[in-house]
């Protein structure tokens, strides 16, 4: 058997995030890149089933949409112990381009199991995977709390309102999981970061696929109002705030 | 000149980080009742941490000083006794045995410790030789095959949580430091005892004892180097040691700016954050400048290290600024805290009493001092 993750560069969750003076680009100077953190919790997931797989999973294999500055993301996710990794060497415009170009390098290859993080922490998309599993011709599940490997079977947690359904599947299969995948990412080792650069890290030619939609302008959220403290045993004032100030009651 | 990382140090000053903010959910208790940090130690192994200067042949990670200092910073921000278990292991035991063993011994005891299977303590002090190393008085007298140990050391770093210990023992009394040798021993060999668990000031959770030896068999095949050889083995280790201690005590001081920063823009005192009080501010801008000029000078011991220059002066400079530094950066992190500086929930006083040692441990600031006036007085 063989897995795919596929991988976004976006930038830490803890990145302040400055608009350009026009407000038409987000200015990314001096953010700090990372594994988009659904993805690399299904990078942890894919390492351990073929850990445990006694042999049966022959590879973890990566792939990213994205320009030669991404390299050192893909770099740490071979130091955590993926295989291999593919660059299309685009940048990501929108989910359809990217779900494109990566179904254009992954099309004759053959993987059984494809896992995408459920949506990226910079754009929150969620239409990747779902798109993927559209071109490739491939059955999907979205929703992935937890997959196992039994034998043939594919057995996946999909969440729904009020619990979760549980899924058998074959292969191939793309599975779009979120949070409880794995439990915490892996730091990688010092092994596997001397390891990292001697690992293929293929740079495959874009297709040119185009984006279907473009970002037309950002506005920043307004800045939180200071919080105005009322004793708790003046219950009319607060009353009279709602209703006279913030006009809400 | 660069003064880039590399993708692999970034890499690795993540990692290191990442792992330090697990340590950070018991430091505060451990330190408290002085318990060993066994669990982290076991994952510090499994993530290389301990066999990360070793060559990839005996299964290390192959890397360089710069990368080394870069984790031990990492890693003394949240906990020092942590830093100082991987610090012992690494510069002074397994860089001792890589550095100055034969092929045989480095075959025998390299892999073991690059897994971190084996912990190393390195036992040099004695109740009457600290700075004065010379005088030795544990014996290793010759017995023909085999060395006998007696003798008392102290102040062992991870004397009871260990498995190798490098001995350093007096042979050829009449020969003062000449006849001092260098021993690899089984801490479990039979006529080892150890003193009680020192009650420590800082760094509590890494364990600390005396150690005696009475009649303790040691096959001659576990001498380091040539008969004689252990006093210039001690200095040469201690060179290679400071450096990691320096990247200790930089990493102490930056811990304690950091949590001093952090606090002083969420703290208000007359209607304002006091990082906007110039009394805070300018505080903030010296311990910045100390520890980016520690900092400088542990990376350079380490880069010539790396580029097999002479650094015993560097890495004394380095060690003898970082250590005064992280005393002084500490103290004003407890200050701009005022009284939740001196309660333990905000961590600053346990930095402060972790910084201490390092202006003793590993040649104190004096030994330093002399070590960096008799360099510079035999120069040309």
């Amino acid at each position: 058997m063989k897995i795919l993750v596929c991988i976004s560069n976006v930038p830490d969750t803890t990145t302040r995030i400055k608009l350009s003076s026009d407000q038409n680009a987000i200015d990314l100077s001096n953010v700090q890149w990372i594994i988009n953190p659904w993805d690399e919790l299904a990078l942890t997931r894919a390492l351990e089933l073929k850990e445990s797989s006694g042999g049966s999973i022959e590879s973890v294999s990566i792939i990213h949409v994205g320009n030669a500055g991404s390299e050192a993301t893909l770099r740490k996710a071979l130091a955590i112990g993926a295989d291999d990794a593919m660059r299309v060497d685009a940048a990501p415009a929108d989910a359809y381009a990217v779900a494109h170009e990566i179904a254009e390098a992954v099309k004759d290859k053959n993987f059984d199991l494809i896992l995408c993080g459920i949506e990226s922490s910079d754009y929150n998309g969620s239409a990747m995977g779902g798109m993927l599993a559209e071109f490739l011709n491939m059955e999907s599940v979205s929703s992935v709390s937890k997959l196992e490997i039994e034998g043939a079977e594919i057995k996946l947690n999909r969440e729904i309102a009020g619990g979760y359904e549980v899924i058998a599947a074959q292969a191939p299969v793309i599975a779009i999981v979120q949070k409880g995948i794995a439990i915490e990412p892996r730091i990688p080792s010092m092994r596997g970061i001397m390891m990292a650069r001697k690992k293929p890290l293929v740079v495959v030619p874009a297709t040119g696929a185009k984006a279907l939609t473009e970002f037309v302008h950002y506005t920043p959220p307004q800045p939180k109002a200071a919080c105005k403290m009322i004793a708790a045993d003046n219950p009319a004032e607060l009353v009279n705030l709602l209703h006279n100030e913030a006009k809400i009651i | 000149m660069n003064f880039d990382y590399t993708e692999e140090h970034l890499m690795i000053k993540q990692a290191a980080r990442d792992f330090a903010r697990k340590l950070e959910a018991d430091v505060i208790e451990r330190d408290r009742t002085a318990t060993y940090p066994t669990a982290h130690v076991k994952e510090m192994a499994e993530l290389g941490f301990l066999g990360m200067m070793i060559d990839p042949k005996y299964g290390g990670g192959g890397m360089d000083s710069l990368s080394y200092a870069i984790a031990i910073e990492e890693i003394s921000k949240i906990d020092s006794s942590v830093a100082v278990i991987m610090s012992v292991h690494n510069s002074l035991v397994s860089y001792g045995v890589e550095k100055y063993g034969s092929e045989e011994q480095k075959q025998k005891f390299l892999p073991r410790m690059a897994t971190g299977e084996h912990i190393g303590a390195f036992l040099l002090s004695e109740p009457e030789a600290g700075s004065d190393a010379t005088s030795q008085k544990t014996l290793a007298e010759d017995k023909g095959d085999h060395y006998l140990l007696n003798g008392t050391k102290n102040w062992i770093t991870s004397a009871d949580n260990s498995s190798i210990y490098l001995v350093i023992a007096q042979t050829h009394p009449d020969k003062k430091h000449h006849g001092i040798n260098v021993l690899i021993v089984d801490r479990h060999s039979p006529g080892i005892s150890l003193g009680a668990h020192e009650d420590k000031m800082g760094m509590r959770s890494s364990d600390t004892h005396s150690v005696m030896f009475t009649d303790v068999k040691v096959p001659k095949a576990n001498r380091l180097g040539e008969d004689g050889f252990g006093f210039t083995f001690a200095m040469k280790a201690l060179e290679a040691g400071r450096i990691g201690i320096a990247a200790q005590a930089t990493g102490i001081a930056a811990g304690a700016y950091e949590r001093a920063l952090h606090y002083s823009k969420e703290r208000k005192s007359f209607g304002r954050l006091i990082c906007e009080h110039q009394a805070i501010a300018f505080k903030l801008a010296e311990m910045y400048l100390k520890i980016e000029n520690a900092r400088n000078l542990v990376h350079k011991a380490a880069w010539l290290k790396d580029n097999n220059k002479p650094y015993s002066l560097a890495g004394s400079m380095a060690k003898l600024y970082a250590a005064d530094i992280a005393m002084e950066v500490t103290t004003e992190a407890v200050q701009i805290h005022g009284g939740y500086g001196y309660v333990k929930e905000y961590h600053v006083e346990r930095l402060m009493r972790e910084a201490k040692l390092t202006q003793i441990y590993e040649g104190t600031s004096e030994i330093q001092k002399i070590v960096i006036s008799r360099s510079l007085i035999k120069q040309k």
